[in-house]
């Protein structure tokens, strides 16, 4: 991890909020806000790699879609290098993109079928004008090399790909517009587990070569502590956690995320132990409960859980959490309630 | 790192050149060749019409009426395929008939299909105002009933050949607008159109490049099966005295003409039906060829 003074903000995140509003029936209009993301604040420092985890449905991805410009925001900021992405026009939008990319979870979908592996990675560069003709397909050739496709595959579609090496192609294509910044939504989700190693492997090395930015979006941890040097963890469209990557795993502070270190399987029979399991589902983002929102499936909570909503503050140095009483070993966390 | 050890063996593959690969795949496909033989050889029957026909199409001898195909009592090798009610040559009706059926079948269903891509996509993409305006149009022209609407045009048209092709373009092209725009509403949600989308891709390459190679495959299908219908839409058009006008021909005019003597004549119906059967199955079998090939996951 980089030390704190050397840090430059590259993203600064204010307040962000994102509601979908649906509406139901045809004649009582009837609207339903879904808070997806209701207020997060974060920085994303300039070659760190930052891993957001939680459930599904509690906003990654919609935060993800927002900072990369692909969604407008409800409220709140989001500076991309000084500047406010809501503030740009389509055209300077357009140009931040080009520093702004994105890898998919699905191998699968998110290559068009009907282009080549030449066609797929060049295309950025084609789109915003930079190459054309045999300067392109050489840097292909370089880019394809840089991620471990050889040469030959060039003229090939997608579904003469596997898996991983679909998900190669996909990060040549992020990475031909020389980015500052990849979101990986997800990015080995959907790979087996022995070809997400070298998925994730493979971002690092491209991390250290080409001074990327990461946001990693998950909802395992075990990959995201693999490559993560800071970790958020979300929670009904809140950050509940941010931490350096140790000091949550070693150290979490917010009982949601000490329940999701619990669920995480260890493969050895020897180690294994009780769980505290959280019981219940998620609750739904369009009717999210009062005060604290996961105090429902908190043992810990207490009357003042269900009243009054959390600060998000920084407990301990680049530790903020969002609870009442944080599982630090100072404030003595209160007696079970039921 | 890990490193993938992929096998050391070197596969050259020479870029394939796409001309060679398609004339490589069509050889493969023993219904695509049989198909694009039909097409090819009433194409050809349509162009050299007047060199292959051995009568004139219109001329009438009432002196040689419904005379029999040649194998059978009565016929004769001057009408290989018999004479109509009014001593007209069933073969070269036939061949100069082709002419029109071709054109009219073919041409209203590029032009029903380049509307209703259009719109389809248009819909599809775009949703909300452009979405509710194309598909109210849709719905009315599906409400009113196509054939009185064809009839109402045509009469105050006139009927030529070419009102009827854009009367036949003008009617059947909602049928691809609603199938284009819902294939383009699932494909638009895909991942690849929203990586479009992150790499600053405008609308027009999104659609060129992303939904529209996408959407194609379903649409060719539909418009080759469509060419028999319109073959048969035309029919019915020239039989209600409003498609072609004689002395012109057309497949379709035949068939009504020859409908009231199948009982005592059947070879002046049953004919040109052929021709319209053997022309619309060649189209389907092309169509479907077509579509694989368009396709890269289906090879050889």
């Amino acid at each position: 991890m980089i030390a704190s003074k050397e840090r430059t903000v590259i993203f600064e995140v204010k307040n962000l909020k994102k509601h979908f509003e649906l509406s139901k029936g045809m004649f009582k209009k009837q609207k339903t806000i879904v808070r997806a993301v209701d207020g997060l604040n974060f920085r994303v420092y300039e070659g760190e790699t930052l891993g957001i985890v939680g459930e599904s449905g509690c906003g990654k991805s919609t935060t993800g879609q927002l900072m990369l410009g692909m969604l407008d925001a409800t409220d709140g900021q989001i500076i991309f290098r000084s500047q406010d992405l809501a503030t740009m026009n389509k055209e300077e939008l357009r140009k931040a993109r080009r520093d702004l990319q994105v890898i998919f979870q699905d191998p699968f979908s998110s290559l068009n079928p009907r282009m080549t592996v030449e066609e797929l990675i060049g295309e950025p560069l084609i789109v915003h004008g930079i190459m054309k003709g045999k300067e392109l397909r050489a840097h292909v050739l370089e880019l394809m090399q840089l991620v471990g496709l050889r040469e030959h595959m060039i003229n090939r579609y997608p579904h003469e790909f596997s898996g991983g090496q679909r998900q190669r192609i996909g990060i040549a294509r992020a990475l031909s517009l020389n980015p500052k910044v990849i979101v990986c939504d997800e990015a080995v989700s959907a790979l087996d587990v022995s070809i997400q190693a070298q998925i994730l492997n493979l971002l690092n090395k491209l991390q250290r070569e080409l001074d990327l930015t990461y946001i990693f979006i998950a909802h395992g941890l075990p990959a995201v502590r693999h490559i993560s040097d800071r970790i958020g963890v979300m929670y009904l469209g809140k950050m509940v956690e941010l931490a350096g990557r140790d000091d949550l795993f070693n150290q979490p502070l917010h009982p949601y995320t000490h329940a999701l270190l619990d669920a995480v399987p260890i493969p050895d029979p020897k180690l294994r132990k009780e769980h505290d399991l959280i019981e219940g589902e998620i609750p739904s983002p369009s009717n999210p409960p009062s005060g604290c929102r996961f105090h429902p499936r908190c043992p810990y909570a207490t009357d003042k859980c269900s009243k009054e909503e959390p600060e998000y503050r920084e407990v301990l140095p680049d530790h903020f959490v969002a609870c009442h009483y944080p599982l630090t070993e100072v404030a003595k966390r209160p007696v079970p309630s039921v | 790192m890990t490193q993938i050890t992929e096998p050391a063996i070197k596969v050259t593959r020479k870029p394939k050149s796409s001309s060679g690969n398609l004339i490589r795949r069509l050889l493969k496909s023993r219904t695509g060749m049989l198909g694009l033989i039909i097409v090819l050889l009433v194409t050809l029957m349509a162009i050299f019409a007047p060199f292959l026909a051995m009568h004139d199409p219109a001329k009438t001898d009432i002196m040689n009426r419904l005379v029999p195909p040649f194998w059978l009592d009565g016929g004769n090798m001057s009408y290989p395929l018999g004479t109509d009610n009014l001593g007209r040559d069933v073969l070269s009706r036939i061949i100069y008939g082709s002419r029109v059926s071709l054109l009219v079948g073919i041409s209203a269903v590029l032009l029903a299909g380049a509307i209703g891509i259009v719109m389809g996509l248009l819909a599809g993409y775009y949703g909300k105002a452009w979405d509710f305006l194309i598909m109210r149009l849709v719905d009315s022209f599906l409400a009113i009933p196509s054939i009185l609407f064809m009839l109402i045009v045509l009469a105050v048209m006139g009927p030529s050949l070419s009102t009827l092709i854009l009367v036949l373009g003008g009617t059947t092209w909602v049928v691809y607008a609603r199938m284009v725009r819902s294939e383009t509403l699932s494909v638009k949600e895909r991942d690849y159109v929203q990586s479009a989308k992150a790499i600053g891709a405008l609308d027009f390459r999104i659609i060129v490049k992303y939904i529209l190679p996408n959407v194609i495959s379903s649409f060719i299908v539909i418009a080759t099966l469509n060419v028999a219908t319109t073959i048969i839409m035309e029919a019915s058009l020239s039989f209600l005295g409003l498609g072609i006008q004689p002395p012109d021909v057309s497949w379709g005019l035949m068939l009504s003409d020859g409908r009231e003597y199948i009982a005592t004549s059947w070879w002046v119906a049953t004919f040109p039906g052929l021709a319209i059967t053997i022309t619309v199955l060649g189209v389907i079998f092309f169509g479907d060829w077509l579509r694989d090939v368009l396709d890269p996951k289906i090879k050889d």
